[in-house]
C-alpha cells in the first residue's frame, strides 16, 4: 500500500504549505548551483528529493535552514518561506530557524557525548530557566521512545553515543532534534551508510514522525524514494524538473529526463 | 491534525525572543573577546618590528652587513656575525631536518606501538622541554670535548642540531600523523609497500607541515646563544670580508645572537642603534631563510607529483 493514501492530510481541503521556494538560485563562486527554483513542498508529509549527483539536491536542502551560508562564497538569490515566514527577513533569527528546521546528515554525527547528552544538547543549549532533571529525564525518555532506542539504551544511558551501531546513532542523531520540537527535519541521505535493516528502521521512524513534522529526504535511492515519499522532485543540472505524487511520478512521469533517470536506476 | 498548530501569525516564526537577543550579545561578546585577544597579539607584532627598524634605521647600510666589526665592536658592521650564524643555521639543520624527518617517518609509519616505541617517544617528548643551557653543556661535554671537535662551527652546530632534534621529529610526526589512515589503507590495498605508500602519499600530502616545523626551528637555532656560548662562538673575529666562504668547520664564528648579547652588555659607548640594527639583521636572516624553504615548498608543489 502505498504510504500516500494514509496521509491524512493530502485530501483535506485547504493544503498548508511547508516550504516555498521563489526564483530561488545558488551560487559557489561562479559556479550556479541552483536556478530559479519554484517548490512548494506541503506541510507534514514527507518529500524526496532525486537526481543524479551534482545536480543541487543537497544544496536545495541546505538552503532551508540557511545553513550554506556558513560556508564561505555562497551567494544565494530569490525568497525561500517555510510556514509563510520569508526566512531572508531582516527578522529572522539563525538561531530559533534552525532550531525549528532541524538536519540529519549522511553519515551520523552524534556528538562525542553520553546518549543522554546528545539528546538534551539542544534543550540545554536553548534553556532559559534552568531545566530540571525530571523534566529532562522526561525528555529523553520521550525522544528515545520516539525513535526506537529507548528499549534497547534505557540502561546505557551514559554511553558515548560514538560507541554505538551505525544505524542507533543516526536513529540518536534524530532524537536529538526532537525535543526540541522542530516544524521541519531535513534528511541528507540519512540511509546511505546503512544497512537493510538499519535502513527499514530509520524509514518506519520517518513513517512514525510525517504529520507531526515536515519532512525532506534527499536520497539517491529510488525505491526508497518510492516506498516511503508521499511527494517527488526531480532534479537536474541545478533545476526542478518535475514535482508531482512520488505515485504518479514513478508510474507515469511527466518529462522524458524524469522517465529515463527513474528507469535507467532500475536498469 | 499535526501536532504542531502553525503559529497564528506566520510573520512571527523564528523572530527573536529575548532568550535569543541574549544569546546574541553573548556571541557578539565572545567574538568580541577572541577578536581584542587576536589584536593583542597582532600590535605588540607590529610594534616591535617598527621601533626595531625606526631604532636601526641609521645604521643599517649595505656596508653595515658586509664589513667586520672595528674599534671594540663600536664601530664597523657584522660581516662576521651574520655568516656565523648563516653557518650555524644551515649546518644545524643540514643534521637535524633529515635525521629528525627520517626518524619521525619511522615513529609513526614503521614503529609498532610497544613498550620500546613508547619510551622512545616520551624520550623525544621530554628531549623537547630541556632547556637550551642544558643541551649546551652536554654538547661541551660530548663534541667538544669528548669527540675532539673543539670549540667550532661543527660542535656549535651538532650542538644546536640536538637542540631542534627533538621538536622536529615531534612537528614531523604530527604532520604525518594527519595524513587521513584511509589513503594509506588504499595504498596497501593495492598492495604498495610501506615505502612506496609514504613515498607516494604520506610524504607529498604532509610536506607543508615537514617543512613548517623545520623553518619554525630556524629562528630558534638562529635565536639561541646559550648553546654556542660554550661550543663555538666567540666575542671577536675578524674574517675576511666579502667572502661567504670566510669560517671552515672547525673555526669558532662569530653569530648574531650573541653579538647581541656582548654589544648590549658588554660594550660600553656602543652606538644606540647598534642592538637594534643587530636584531634586525638576525630578523631579517631568519626570514630570508624561511623564505627559501617556502620557496622550496612551492616548488615542491610544482612539480605535480608532491
Amino acid at each position: 500500500m502505498n504510504p500516500a493514501t494514509l496521509d491524512p492530510t493530502l485530501g483535506a481541503s485547504e493544503v498548508q504549505i511547508g516550504i516555498t521556494t521563489r526564483d530561488l538560485c545558488l551560487w559557489y563562486a561562479k559556479f550556479q548551483a541552483l536556478h530559479n527554483i519554484n517548490v512548494d513542498i506541503k506541510k507534514g508529509i514527507i518529500t524526496s528529493l532525486i537526481g543524479p549527483s551534482g545536480c543541487g539536491k543537497t544544496t536545495l536542502l541546505r538552503c532551508f535552514n540557511r545553513v550554506n551560508e556558513r560556508y564561505g562564497n555562497v551567494t544565494t538569490q530569490g525568497e525561500i518561506k517555510l510556514l509563510g515566514k520569508n526566512i531572508y527577513d531582516p527578522d529572522v533569527s539563525l538561531i530559533e530557524l534552525r532550531k525549528s528546521v532541524g538536519m540529519v546528515f549522511q553519515r551520523p554525527n552524534p556528538l562525542p557525548l553520553s546518549v543522554y547528552e546528545n539528546v538534551v544538547f539542544g534543550l540545554r543549549i536553548h534553556d532559559e530557566k534552568g531545566l530540571k532533571k525530571s523534566e529532562l529525564d522526561d525528555a529523553v525518555e520521550k525522544a528515545l521512545t520516539e525513535v526506537g532506542l529507548w528499549s534497547d539504551l534505557k540502561d546505557r544511558l551514559d554511553a558515548k553515543a560514538i560507541t554505538l551501531q551505525l544505524e542507533q546513532q543516526q536513529k540518536l542523531c534524530i532524537a536529538r532534534l526532537l525535543p526540541l520540537k522542530p516544524e521541519i527535519v531535513l534528511m541528507d541521505e540519512p540511509c546511505s551508510a546503512l544497512d537493510v535493516n538499519g535502513t527499514r528502521a530509520i524509514e518506519e521512524l520517518m513513517f512514525k514522525l510525517k504529520g507531526r513534522y515536515t519532512i525532506v529526504i534527499v536520497t539517491h535511492n529510488m525505491a526508497q524514494a518510492r516506498r516511503c515519499s508521499d511527494e517527488c522532485i526531480f532534479m537536474l543540472l541545478g533545476q526542478l524538473i518535475e514535482h508531482s505524487r512520488t505515485a504518479e511520478m514513478f508510474v507515469t512521469p511527466k518529462f522524458p529526463k524524469t522517465a529515463e533517470y527513474i528507469e535507467g536506476r532500475y536498469g | 491534525m499535526p501536532m504542531n498548530a502553525p503559529a497564528s501569525n506566520p510573520a512571527d516564526l523564528f523572530t527573536e525572543t529575548a532568550f535569543t537577543r541574549k544569546k546574541r550579545r553573548t556571541e557578539m561578546l565572545a567574538q568580541g573577546l577572541f577578536g581584542t585577544m587576536t589584536l593583542a597579539m597582532v600590535i605588540p607584532l607590529a610594534l616591535i618590528l617598527g621601533y626595531l627598524a625606526y631604532k636601526a634605521a641609521p645604521l643599517l647600510s649595505w656596508d653595515f652587513l658586509t664589513t667586520n666589526p672595528t674599534h671594540g665592536m663600536r664601530k664597523g658592521g657584522i660581516w662576521s656575525a651574520l655568516l656565523g650564524t648563516i653557518y650555524l643555521v644551515v649546518l644545524s639543520l643540514c643534521i637535524s631536518a633529515p635525521i629528525g624527518v627520517l626518524a619521525a617517518v619511522y615513529l609513526n609509519e614503521y614503529a609498532k606501538d610497544n613498550w620500546f616505541n613508547r619510551i622512545v617517544n616520551l624520550a623525544v617528548v621530554n628531549l623537547a622541554g630541556v632547556p637550551s643551557i642544558v643541551h649546551a653543556l652536554f654538547g661541551l661535554g660530548a663534541f667538544v670535548l669528548f669527540a675532539r671537535l673543539d670549540r667550532s662551527i661543527l660542535a656549535a652546530s651538532l650542538t644546536l642540531a640536538i637542540m631542534t632534534l627533538p621538536v622536529i621529529i615531534a612537528s614531523t610526526k604530527e604532520a604525518l600523523a594527519s595524513v587521513p589512515v584511509s589513503f594509506r589503507e588504499a595504498c596497501w590495498n593495492v598492495g604498495a609497500t610501506r615505502w612506496q605508500t609514504i613515498q607516494a602519499i604520506v610524504l607529498p600530502n604532509s610536506i607543508s607541515g615537514i617543512l613548517t616545523g623545520v623553518i619554525l626551528q630556524v629562528s630558534r637555532t638562529a635565536g639561541e646563544t646559550a648553546p654556542i656560548m660554550f661550543t663555538g662562538a666567540v666575542f671577536y673575529r675578524n674574517i675576511p670580508e666579502g667572502n661567504l666562504f670566510a669560517y671552515g668547520i672547525k673555526d669558532q664564528c662569530m653569530a648574531l645572537s650573541m653579538h647581541l648579547y656582548t654589544v648590549t652588555t658588554q660594550v660600553t659607548n656602543a652606538p644606540e642603534a647598534l642592538p637594534y640594527a643587530i636584531a634586525v639583521t638576525l630578523l631579517g636572516t631568519v626570514l630570508l631563510i624561511n623564505a627559501t624553504a617556502i620557496v622550496f615548498r612551492v616548488w615542491l608543489r610544482t612539480r605535480k607529483k608532491w
